[in-house]
């Protein structure tokens, strides 16, 4: 077992950094303060070739692998957490389950804009009423003659006004399951301007305010019967498969949230003085200092794990990534939380203020608790991998 | 259209400098990073490569260590990457580096050589005019602009309150300034596609037309007396007088240091 990144890596992460530092950091307060999707960093992301990190060559990727997207999407969490997701909502959740589900033609249409950057993804399965249960998804699909027509509502969809393409999911008819009637579910490629597809309010929310989160709204909206992805009915399974993958990418995200907190506050308490000493010279500070890092150490190493695993996957198509990326995702943020709050607390005062980017790293890091399934779901997934 | 650019692997002062006992950089044991000049001189040569299909090729003199900074040069799109390196041309100052490179040069073909006007650890700006001298091709120092007009280059060269514009036949070399261009940067494609590249490797043996007299720490007409991190000014010294005698005062002593 070898804990040593490649050359290869190691530079990826130099690139990362650079770019994380001078065109993410000084833009991440302005994001967060305005609300505003950060257009101009996404452009120079696409330019650099970040929006197709994981996708092959051939459909116009960079054709690297998972880990090396995952310390992209952790690089730029260290500064912002919005810029973050922007890119693991637009890979994870739109470029994967293409490039997994889609047709050669569906390849070929879609994944050259999306993975050049020119085109951003988005996934919209969450409902009013169908969160955690996706079973409870009201959003239907008719078929009339070439065209399915899509009527229902989509929310908290991330990327949600500013992508161009989408990944939908929907009810296609009901089917009987071990002797119960059971929705069948299928997914959808959509793209914007499509006639009758319109978007809803914009949710105002605690953290990665940058984000662009709305609700989607199909009304008769109809769409070529060449856009369903996958084969009709096996859309549950492609939504679960998908977030595997996506869980990835938060947890990512989440560790960089904790690691750029942890960098700040190593900063912080040199500098502040209390009682005639830097608040790092006390056990105090120094022991939450110890632990915070431990478990963001931790944090990477199942971080890459899963990434690594998930690689495997890509390889041979049988290795099963799902467990690691439950247990990633559910380290990962759980750590984001507690070393954000932490980073906070030996700010005191300033650490409470906008000023200071640790106020803004705890509120962005709740958010990794909850989406792409909730601590509460992974500990689901985990347990019962292990009952089974 | 073939182009060549020099780089130099340069300390990351960030890191902190170290030195050997006999005053020289002791560059295995610093971070480093591509000088900047250098990167605006391989963004300009890239945008040759965007514009007009031109082929760019990167060339080094180092430690084995520097083949870091051919493959950073490929990662950002350069086609080839080509090391020189050899034990007896260490210690090099700038005449002993331009006759090292220029040897490496005659090697190869060109029509234009791009090398940045200087290294932020020597800061001399002597080495791509040496070059040029060795080759005997025309130079045009502290490019901020370069275009390509049929078989020339037509370039902007930099002054303190204004530019000259110039124009002179290819092949010619060309030193740029950082403030060229914003240099690109790497993809992650590109990192994993530098890294299965070949980096060429040339050695004495493979340089042409040089003496080994103008070679090394043997070569060089440098030496360095002395070096040192950065020293620290003193505290100066305050003085209060009325105007007119301030004057005077500091007209005294500007005279006494022989600025005037």
């Amino acid at each position: 077992m070898d804990f040593t990144l490649s050359k290869e890596h190691e530079m990826a992460r130099t690139l990362f950094r650079e770019f994380a530092e001078k065109e993410v950091k000084p833009l991440a307060i302005e994001v967060d303060e305005t609300e505003e999707f950060p257009r101009a960093t996404v452009e120079k992301m696409a330019k650099a070739g970040f929006m197709g990190i994981p996708i092959p060559k051939e459909y116009g990727g960079q054709g690297c692998d998972v880990l090396t997207y995952a310390m992209c999407v952790e690089e730029l969490a260290k500064v912002c957490g919005t810029t973050a997701v922007i890119v693991s909502a637009h890979t994870s959740l739109c470029c994967d389950p293409i490039l997994t589900y889609g047709t050669e033609e569906q390849k070929q249409k879609y994944l050259p804009d999306l993975a050049s950057g020119k085109k951003i993804g988005a996934f919209g399965l969450t409902e009013p009423g169908a969160g955690t249960d996706a079973q409870g998804q009201q959003t239907k699909a008719v078929l009339e003659g070439d065209e399915w027509v899509l009527n229902g509502s989509k929310i908290f969809i991330t990327n949600g006004k500013e992508a161009d393409v989408y990944v939908i999911f929907a009810i296609t008819g009901m089917i009987e399951k071990r002797g119960r009637m059971t929705k069948e579910i299928s997914a959808f490629i959509v793209e914007k301007g499509t006639p009758g597809f319109s978007f809803g309010t914009k949710e105002k929310k605690m953290g990665i305010r940058g984000s662009s989160t709305y609700e989607l709204i199909f009304t008769d909206c109809r769409i070529p019967k060449e856009n369903m992805l996958g084969q009709q009915g096996k859309g549950f399974g492609i939504a679960m498969h998908t977030l595997d993958g996506g869980r990835i990418g938060i947890a990512a995200q989440a560790l960089g949230l904790g690691e750029g907190a942890l960098e700040r506050t190593i900063a912080y308490v040199k500098e502040r003085k209390q009682f005639g000493r830097a608040i790092g010279a006390f056990q105090n500070t120094q022991f939450q200092l110890a632990d915070m890092a431990t478990k963001a150490q931790a944090a990477q190493f199942m971080v890459y794990k899963a990434a690594c695993t998930k690689d495997q996957y890509t390889k041979d198509h049988k290795t099963s990534y799902n467990v690691e990326a439950a247990m990633a995702k559910l380290y990962a943020a759980e750590m984001a939380m507690e070393v954000t709050t932490k980073a906070v607390q030996l700010h005191g005062g300033y650490g409470y203020t906008r000023e200071y980017e640790v106020e803004r790293m705890m509120r962005d890091a709740k958010i990794t608790e909850i989406y792409e399934g909730t601590s509460e779901v992974q500990r689901m997934v985990i347990s019962s991998n292990l009952l089974k | 259209m073939k182009v060549v650019v020099c780089v130099k692997q340069v300390p990351d002062t960030k890191g902190g400098v170290k030195f050997n006992p006999d005053g020289t950089l002791d560059r295995a044991a610093m971070l480093t990073i591509m000088n900047p000049d250098d990167k605006a001189g391989l963004e300009a040569a890239l945008r040759l490569k965007d514009q007009y299909g031109a082929e760019v090729t990167v060339v080094t003199m180092g430690l084995p260590k520097a083949e870091e900074v051919l493959r950073e040069a490929i990662a950002m799109g350069a086609d080839k990457g080509i090391l020189v390196t050899d034990r007896v041309l260490g210690g090099a100052d700038t005449w002993a580096t331009s006759q090292t490179l220029a040897g490496a040069l005659r090697n190869l073909e060109y029509d234009l050589i791009i090398t940045g006007r200087q290294a932020i650890d020597g800061d001399t700006a002597q080495v791509g005019p040496q070059i040029s001298e060795h080759l005997g091709i025309p130079v045009i120092s502290y490019a901020q602009k370069i275009q390509i007009e049929g078989d020339s280059v037509i370039v902007e060269r930099q002054y303190d309150d204004r530019y000259h514009v110039l124009k002179a036949k290819m092949p010619c070399l060309i030193t740029a300034l950082a403030e060229l261009n914003e240099p690109r940067y790497m993809t992650p494609g590109g990192i994993f596609d530098a890294y299965k590249a070949e980096i060429t490797t040339w050695g004495r043996a493979d340089l042409k037309d040089v003496e080994d007299s103008n070679l090394g720490l043997k070569g060089s007409p440098t030496q360095i007396a002395r070096a040192s991190d950065k020293v620290r000014k003193g505290q100066g010294e305050k003085v209060t007088l009325d105007p007119s005698e301030s004057v005077t005062y500091i007209m005294d002593k500007l005279k006494e240091k022989h600025v005037i």
